[in-house]
């Protein structure tokens, strides 16, 4: 097994053979400057104070590590602990890459931010930022998803940014993110492109990651201060991957801890409709780095289908990539059916809502229970709160069938 | 010496008109009568787009032509194979455009390959810059084909001269800091832009992205080598009530472009 080596991503932004910049001309030196900013702020101590004082009072860091008790003795297999990003202000992680970054915005004196979004968290996560430091704010979402995560929309909007819906391709996260680069590479130079995962091109895999990693930071030093071991596993789900690898991060040292990516395996990864990028993917080149992607014989992109919309993306972090090559990190997957039933359960077993795309998280668990001791603890990530999928948990619930 | 030295050595004071038209757009065989047409009426070279599911750097125009080529089963096997076709009757340069992933797919090293014996003389890929481009240009010089690479409004100075030192024998240079387009008019900072290119670039440069109409085009060329039409011949057929009528309005447009530029050479 490769060791991770802290020099990741090296200076051309590559982890092994993947990243990079596959991106027009006209951004590459927004790009440039977008390194050096970040690397500026990784040597300015003001920088951190200013960023960890927003993580405690405005986000509500740290989250506490949760033993969720009846949902293990329910499962019956391991001890099942949760991470609870879910209790962050905004209800996920993604305010912590969020706040990160709009820090980083100010600094380089942009006024005008851009983001994606597919379940509505990251654009919900942005506009909140926005709203609370003043910068106008436009969030790009495939149609499709507005649809189906109509709560945050109208966060979105009371919170005084625009929704801007896309409708080309599959009006789901791919598209949204493309809309999102054509209005970066128009308004680069006013615009900062708040990017929502650990994806496209670099320095973003680097920036998000280092901005999640607060997750893993914690979780290092309450299980090293609070347990008489650290984990068995920890496991998250992976869509783009910016919850994984943040708790992953700084247990890739730690290799008696397994770490788990759980990709949305939709209808089944045989049925051609699912988004489990690194299980039936080939490295390839979408939004700016090279990666695992599902793409077909002539390298069209495929439509990838999960019924989380956080998770129905084609392609992941160029990171993963190198982390399932590497060994580090297995990658599975579980189908639509199997994460909803572990929301449910977890809902009637532990008095928590989880994201669908959490779910995927607590599913694997669930499914691979007699891999582990009674006595072993696994952590799960519980990147996000359910609330957002109220109106496709009704259509679930009701037996409707999901598209 | 290739065809696209040639045209470029051979150019004397004319401007050159590059059409742009996405390969499977509106259907396979209008594409090929276009593509015709288009070196009927004065081109002297054709870019063939090869299309993408994700079309980053385009704006909607050339996103929709690109994705009714994807729903007429368009490959970039098919394409090279309607290049070798196209030979038979038309001799000037073949450049194709298409983003990285289909190029990736088929294999660099083998498209240069096959493309060099089908008649393809170049290839552009506007999500591949300079830094990653380094094995396109050694694929394709191998074979003796033309790496174009683009420079942008946002290209620092240094960035300019290495695009100049990497393409082959000419720089695409991108008008405005924007997708593909037509726009209505040029600004003054775009004649500076150009105009800071002509003094800095030693390699010929076409410019592109924006240009509408003989108006646009004469503008641009008065500082560049020549300009790329694209987005506004895909509204044309678009707009059209039948394919020949959409054909007809196609070299219409290119036949007063090529006046106007003759017109900047004087």
């Amino acid at each position: 097994m490769a060791t991770h080596s802290k020099a990741l991503p090296d200076k051309r932004g590559r982890f092994g053979t993947y990243g990079g910049r596959y991106v027009p001309e006209t951004i590459v030196s927004a790009l440039d400057e977008l390194t050096e900013a970040f690397a500026a702020i990784g040597r300015d101590r003001a920088f951190k104070a200013e960023l960890a004082a927003h993580l405690k009072s405005f986000v509500g860091r740290p989250t506490p590590l949760y033993f969720a008790e009846r949902l293990s003795q329910r499962v019956g297999g391991p001890e099942i602990w949760f991470k609870r990003e879910d209790l962050n202000h905004t209800g996920a992680h993604k305010i912590n890459n969020t706040v990160g970054q709009i820090l980083l915005a100010q600094r380089m004196g942009k006024k005008r931010i851009i983001a994606e979004t597919g379940a509505g968290q990251h654009g919900l996560a942005t506009a909140t930022v926005c709203a609370r430091f003043g910068l106008d704010c436009v969030i790009y979402m495939g149609a499709e998803d507005i649809e189906r995560q109509r709560p945050n929309v109208e966060k979105i909007r009371l919170l005084g940014a625009e929704v801007r819906p896309v409708r080309s391709g599959s009006q789901t996260l791919k598209d949204a993110t493309s809309e999102a680069m054509r209005d970066w590479v128009t308004n680069v130079r006013s615009t900062f492109y708040i990017i929502g995962s650990a994806v496209g091109p670099h320095p973003y895999p680097l920036i998000v990651r280092e901005f999640q990693r607060v997750i893993g930071r914690e979780t290092l030093h309450e299980t090293r201060r609070d347990w008489p071991a650290l984990p068995a596993a920890i496991v998250a789900c992976v869509g783009g991957g910016s919850n994984a690898i943040g708790i992953f991060y700084d247990f890739l040292k730690e290799t008696e801890v397994e770490l788990i990516g759980v990709e949305a395996g939709g209808h089944g990864v045989s049925s051609g409709a699912h988004a489990a990028t690194l299980a039936k993917g080939k490295p390839g080149v979408l939004h700016g780095s090279l990666s695992y992607l599902v793409y077909d014989r002539d390298g069209q992109v495929m439509l990838p289908h999960s019924i989380s919309a956080g998770l129905d993306y084609p392609g992941v972090g160029p990171e993963h990539s190198y982390l399932k090559d590497s060994g580090r990190v297995e990658y599975s997957h579980v189908t639509d059916r199997e994460a909803y039933r572990s929301l449910e359960l977890t809902c009637r077993f532990e008095g928590i809502i989880p994201a669908l795309e959490t779910a995927h998280a607590i599913a694997w668990v669930q499914k691979n229970r007699t891999r582990y001791q009674a006595a072993d603890r696994i952590i799960v990530c519980l990147s996000g709160r359910g609330d957002k999928d109220m109106p496709i948990i009704l259509t679930q619930r009701d037996g409707t069938k999901t598209s | 010496m290739t065809r696209i030295a040639t045209c470029l050595a051979e150019r004397g004071r004319r401007k050159l008109l590059v059409p742009f038209l996405t390969f499977g757009y509106p259907t396979v065989s209008h594409s090929v009568d276009l593509i015709r047409s288009a070196a009927d009426v004065g081109a002297d070279m054709i870019e063939i787009g090869v299309p993408f599911s994700d079309p980053l750097a385009d704006g909607p125009a050339i996103q929709y032509s690109s994705h009714i080529a994807l729903q007429n089963k368009v490959s970039l096997r098919q394409i090279i194979d309607a290049v070798a076709d196209l030979r038979k009757q038309i001799s000037l340069p073949i450049i194709l455009m298409g983003y990285f992933n289909p190029i990736l797919t088929f294999g660099l090293d083998r498209l240069a390959r096959v493309g060099a014996v089908a008649g393809v003389d170049g290839l552009i890929i506007p999500d591949l810059p300079i830094e990653e481009g380094r094995g396109l240009k050694s694929a394709l010089e191998a074979e003796g084909l033309s790496a174009v690479f683009l420079v942008a409004p946002t290209s620092p100075r240094e960035r300019v001269a290495s695009v100049d030192a990497q393409a082959t024998d000419f720089v695409y240079a991108v008008t405005v800091a924007g997708v593909t387009g037509a726009r209505g008019k040029v600004t003054r900072d775009t004649r500076d832009y150009l105009q800071g290119l002509r003094r800095q670039l030693t390699k010929p440069f076409v410019a592109g992205f924006g240009i509408s109409s003989p108006e646009t085009a004469a503008m641009m060329a008065r500082d560049a080598d020549g300009v790329v039409i694209g987005s506004r011949l895909i509204e044309l057929i678009r707009d059209a009530r039948t394919s020949a009528a959409g054909r007809r309005n196609v070299s219409r447009l290119l036949a007063s472009l090529r006046t106007a530029l003759d017109r900047v050479a004087g």
